[in-house]
């Protein structure tokens, strides 16, 4: 009885988690179309609801009453299993990301190492999608996205490495405690830099979506996909970059702690003002979109490695240099 | 690399002025119009969705001369006639197939008449195919509901004819 109880409370919270998630990235969506539209002088979607804010939601019902339709030559199951993993590791991964000091699912020891692993597997479902799909371009995206994911999750990683540094600790609640007097993103700016362009290019966002050039690819890995799969893909893509807007709020923009410890900024609820943070996270990635052109491969793959690669690791020396020169090592958790 | 260069990419100043730009750009008049609710200027000459106009009195204009019919490069027109009891020759079918229409206008300028007119109506989707192959009755009433609209139409272009 006790064990059906705590399953009960456990899924209820589950629920409480994803639904806000789901229906944020149907908002973000809207967002994103908006912003872009409104950079290029259009309106953007304003007429299904207030400003158009449930156009999302109309377009969603729209891919479920669609026919999906499987090629014949695709391996069915891997097809069809493909989206579904991108899904689930897109939502999964919000486990672990704390809204404020108590509103969190698990409070784990090695939340950022689990994000960090999460995101890494979120590959998976598009190669799964690109390969299963038994036809060009779809194999060409995914392999695109496998380099390119790979090579930014490298320097992704050792940016996390140059903040852990600094707190001595995994877990994201203490990473944020962390940052109570001094927010990363002012001493670590140039990582914060890196590690926005990164965070590009790991969630196939322009000028990094290779994958889905539609010039030369026509989608990517999502050529192939119809309805419903479809719609949980580019839900999945959305997911994840409100994930990395998360992360990055987390690592660098001081989480859910007001930038100043004073009057009228402490009284706001912290859960709004990460929610504050990763929306300008979010603006960001959506004017990025409108204004910049798409990188070419071997410029993207320059980057990633000859540039962010060494320009991270060297600033991993300056920071652990900097922390022990001035004796500054968080004490105790190493 | 040259100093200035390497110092613009360092600080990301191009990139930062073009965020501040796009943003600017937000809240600048938009160049598109609110569709379905604000419609554009639309030209005299608009070739949209044909009609069969009337005299005042109510006599149909079109006098079957058959010359748009032979003029149409799609061939969309299909016309039979004969002769009413009072002598005249009127049309008893009049058939465009709008999904063969190319819109060339050339069956409006053919016209001795200005029977068949091509009007700046162009919101007419349908749902079925079969509701795109007009006869003369939905012409007709076509040029009875757009009678006021395409007589200035005619008379705003006719000193350019």
């Amino acid at each position: 009885m006790d064990y059906l109880i705590t399953l009960i409370s456990e899924i209820y919270k589950i629920l409480f988690l994803v639904i806000p998630i789901l229906i944020s990235v149907a908002m973000i969506v809207w967002l994103d179309r908006r912003v872009w539209g409104l950079v290029q002088k259009r309106r953007g979607p304003n007429v299904v609801g207030p400003f158009g804010l449930f156009q999302t939601l109309a377009d969603a019902l729209k891919y479920i009453f669609k026919e999906i339709i499987i090629p014949a030559s695709a391996n069915k199951t891997i097809f069809i299993l493909a989206p579904i993993i991108t899904m689930t590791l897109a939502l999964v991964a919000w486990a672990v990301i704390p809204l404020s000091e108590t509103l969190v699912l698990s409070d784990i020891n090695v939340g950022i190492l689990y994000l960090f692993a999460i995101s890494s597997l979120g590959v998976y479902g598009i190669i799964m999608g690109g390969w299963a799909s038994n036809s060009k371009y779809p194999f060409l995206g995914a392999i695109r996205s496998a380099a390119q994911m790979v090579s930014y999750e490298v320097s992704i990683g050792i940016i996390i490495i140059n903040v852990l540094l600094c707190v001595g600790s995994l877990n994201l609640s203490d990473i944020v405690m962390a940052q109570k007097n001094l927010w990363y993103v002012i001493p670590l700016f140039p990582m914060f830099v890196v590690f926005f362009i990164s965070a590009l290019a790991e969630t196939n966002r322009p000028p990094f979506d290779l994958p889905e050039a539609e010039a030369e690819l026509v989608a990517g890995y999502q050529t192939e996909y119809s309805g419903m799969m479809y719609a949980m893909f580019w839900l999945g893509e959305y997911a994840n970059i409100l994930l990395m807007c998360a992360m990055g709020s987390i690592l660098f923009l001081g989480g859910w702690l007001p930038p100043l410890d004073i009057y009228p900024l402490n009284i706001v609820p912290a859960p709004f003002w990460m929610i504050f943070k990763i929306l300008f996270l979010f603006f960001l990635f959506a004017i990025i979109k409108a204004i910049v052109p798409r990188y070419r491969y071997d410029q993207l793959m320059r980057l990633g490695w000859k540039v962010f690669l060494p320009f991270s690791l060297v600033y991993v020396v300056l920071t652990a240099g900097f922390l022990l020169y001035f004796d500054k090592l968080p004490k105790g958790s190493f | 690399m040259n100093v200035n260069r390497f110092l613009k990419t360092i600080f990301l100043t191009e990139f930062f002025l073009a965020i501040f730009k796009a943003i600017r750009e937000i809240f600048r008049p938009k160049k598109t119009i609110n569709y379905p609710f604000e419609k554009g200027q639309i030209s005299p000459r608009y070739r949209g969705e044909h009609a069969l106009r009337r005299y005042p009195n109510g006599e149909e204009r079109c006098i079957a001369c058959k010359l748009c019919e032979a003029v149409c490069p799609a061939q969309a027109i299909t016309i039979e006639s004969e002769e009413r009891e009072d002598g005249s020759r009127k049309t008893t079918r009049y058939d465009i197939d709008m999904l063969k229409c190319i819109y060339c206008g050339l069956c409006q300028e053919s016209c001795p008449v200005d029977a068949i007119v091509q009007g700046p109506n162009f919101e007419f989707a349908t749902e079925t195919r079969e509701e795109l192959y007009y006869n003369k009755e939905k012409l007709l009433d076509n040029g009875d509901r757009w009678e006021s609209v395409l007589a200035k139409n005619l008379k705003t272009d006719k000193i350019y004819k």
